[in-house]
């Protein structure tokens, strides 16, 4: 698992209070992993200070899998 | 126009004197203080360095992380309480009709540590807002009720009374009200606060409302002594469950008390000073006793307000002469606050318990740390210091007072078929 990943790994397994063997990349965050659209924002927001970036809201739309985290952040990520 | 009976069927408490019914009791019958120097925060820099916090909690105990992380102290106090108040009910909640359960809960300000706590984070950064989505819905003062609602799935009447120290009992009050009038069975009531946090102590610091009795934390709550100096802040919460008289004896429920009538009164005065003679608490004691339709002489001990600042002790003892008459010189008076500290607007939750448990038990919990007395205080008052008194209790009264001028009085009997 790549850095990003791990660190992305983490803190889902924080905030939505998930085993970490269920954070696989097709999980979806509000089908498989519980969140809720609140949720989604804390994720998106804990992505944002981890990573120091500012993911734009129609980007962020598109983040719905820890899949589709891990790679917008190995794209975008400092 | 018929009003229906309402009883006590179960109890909660979480108090800085213990974190369930029975210890809580143990704590004010046997006259312990639940003062100690603060833990929550580094209160080094402040006026006042200490408080009645609960002692041992750990909400990892009550809630999973991600729980326990969208609530503020003050919704995790309610649900732990008004849980324990549940069980104790034996309520089967697959057999009442959920649309007539509801939830009034009561507090004087909600979620000040998130609010804290959020607009810190704002204030230390560069101006970007990265407010947390879950700080709202921590935050505000109704979400307690809501989160009960959505434990229990009770659908019927719901919200939170905020009236400052007197939130509680306006709480267990519309709880009564909406039971009487048959528009619910059983409601879940009481209320909670968790406000040992910086801006909760340097606040109330500023106002010169605490006791600033570093050096000996468990005497600082000495109400009607001479050298009181303020009050001891607290936190923590204690709930009712409260259910129409035919319910609960139908289902063969334990009932603790009565609920025999409860009043209201605002000072109409000064945001922050009560009415030297006590107007408004003159006026809400006499309310109570009306609306339960019962002698003033049947009130056998009064849980006063009494939160040992100077002013407000004097002007409630006079408001219980001038209620009470002849009769003032042969009830118990006490200020469990003494013990407990002041909650805030779980104050009357905290209280009416102790109240309740008063008749349960059939014993009045004293008034600590009376060392000097005061010539304000009438001697032949009955202020219980220092020890709890057996006695006789057929009703309690007790009394809140909140900053606004807000008055309330809740009168227990003991149950009598």
């Amino acid at each position: 698992m790549s850095e990003i990943a791990q660190k992305v790994t983490n803190i889902i397994v924080d905030k939505l209070g998930v085993e970490e063997s269920e954070v696989k990349p097709e999980a979806s965050f509000t089908n498989d992993l519980g969140a809720d659209s609140l949720d989604t924002v804390e994720l998106i927001m804990e992505f944002e200070k981890e990573f120091d970036i500012q993911i734009p809201d129609d980007q962020a739309e598109q983040i719905a899998t820890v899949g589709q985290a891990i790679s917008y952040l190995e794209a975008n990520a400092k | 126009m018929n009003l229906r009976r309402v009883v006590v069927t179960g109890l909660g408490a979480l108090t800085p004197l213990g974190n369930d019914v029975s210890s809580y009791w143990q704590g004010l019958s046997s006259g312990v203080s639940g003062a100690a120097p603060i833990t929550r925060f580094d209160a080094d820099k402040f006026r006042t360095k200490f408080a009645c916090e609960l002692k041992g909690w750990d909400p990892l105990d009550h809630f999973d992380r991600k729980e326990a992380r969208k609530m503020d102290p003050f919704t995790q106090y309610a649900m732990v309480a008004a849980d324990q108040a549940v069980v104790d009910s034996g309520l089967d909640l697959d057999k009442i009709d959920l649309d007539k359960a509801g939830v009034i809960w009561g507090s004087g300000i909600g979620g000040l540590y998130t609010f804290q706590q959020e607009v810190q984070n704002f204030a230390a950064g560069d101006g970007t807002p990265r407010f947390n989505p879950f700080f709202i819905p921590k935050m505000i003062v109704d979400i307690c009720s809501g989160h009960l609602s959505i434990k229990y799935g009770f659908r019927g009447p719901n919200f939170v009374t905020v009236s400052a120290c007197a939130s509680a009992t306006n709480a267990i009050i519309d709880a009564f009200n909406y039971i009487r009038l048959g528009k619910a069975d059983v409601m879940i009531t009481g209320g909670s606060e968790a406000a040992v946090t910086e801006a909760g102590v340097g606040g109330f610091n500023a106002m010169k409302a605490l006791s600033e009795r570093n050096d000996s934390p468990e005497t600082a709550s000495r109400p009607f002594d001479k050298d009181r100096d303020g009050f001891v802040l607290g936190e923590g919460a204690a709930s009712l469950i409260l259910e129409d008289y035919e319910h609960a004896i139908a289902r063969g429920a334990k009932i603790y008390a009565e609920v025999a009538g409860g009043g209201m009164s605002a000072d109409a005065h000064h945001i922050t000073a009560p009415h030297p003679e006590g107007h408004g608490a003159i006026k809400v004691m006499k309310n109570a006793i009306e609306d339960a339709g019962m002698p003033a002489s049947e009130i056998d001990y009064i849980n006063v307000h009494g939160t040992s600042t100077p002013l407000g002790d004097i002007s409630e003892s006079k408001a219980i002469k001038e209620v009470f008459g002849e009769h003032a010189y042969n009830l118990n008076i006490s200020s469990t606050k003494s013990m407990t500290g002041h909650l805030l607007g779980a104050a009357g939750a905290i209280e009416a318990v102790a109240a309740i448990l008063s008749i349960v038990n059939q014993e009045v919990p004293p008034t600590i740390n009376h060392f000097t007395d005061d010539e304000s205080f009438d001697p032949k008052l009955n202020f219980t210091f220092n020890k709890s008194q057996k006695r006789e209790i057929r009703a309690a009264l007790s009394n809140t007072f909140g900053f606004g001028g807000h008055n309330t009085s809740v009168i227990f009997r003991k149950f009598d078929q």
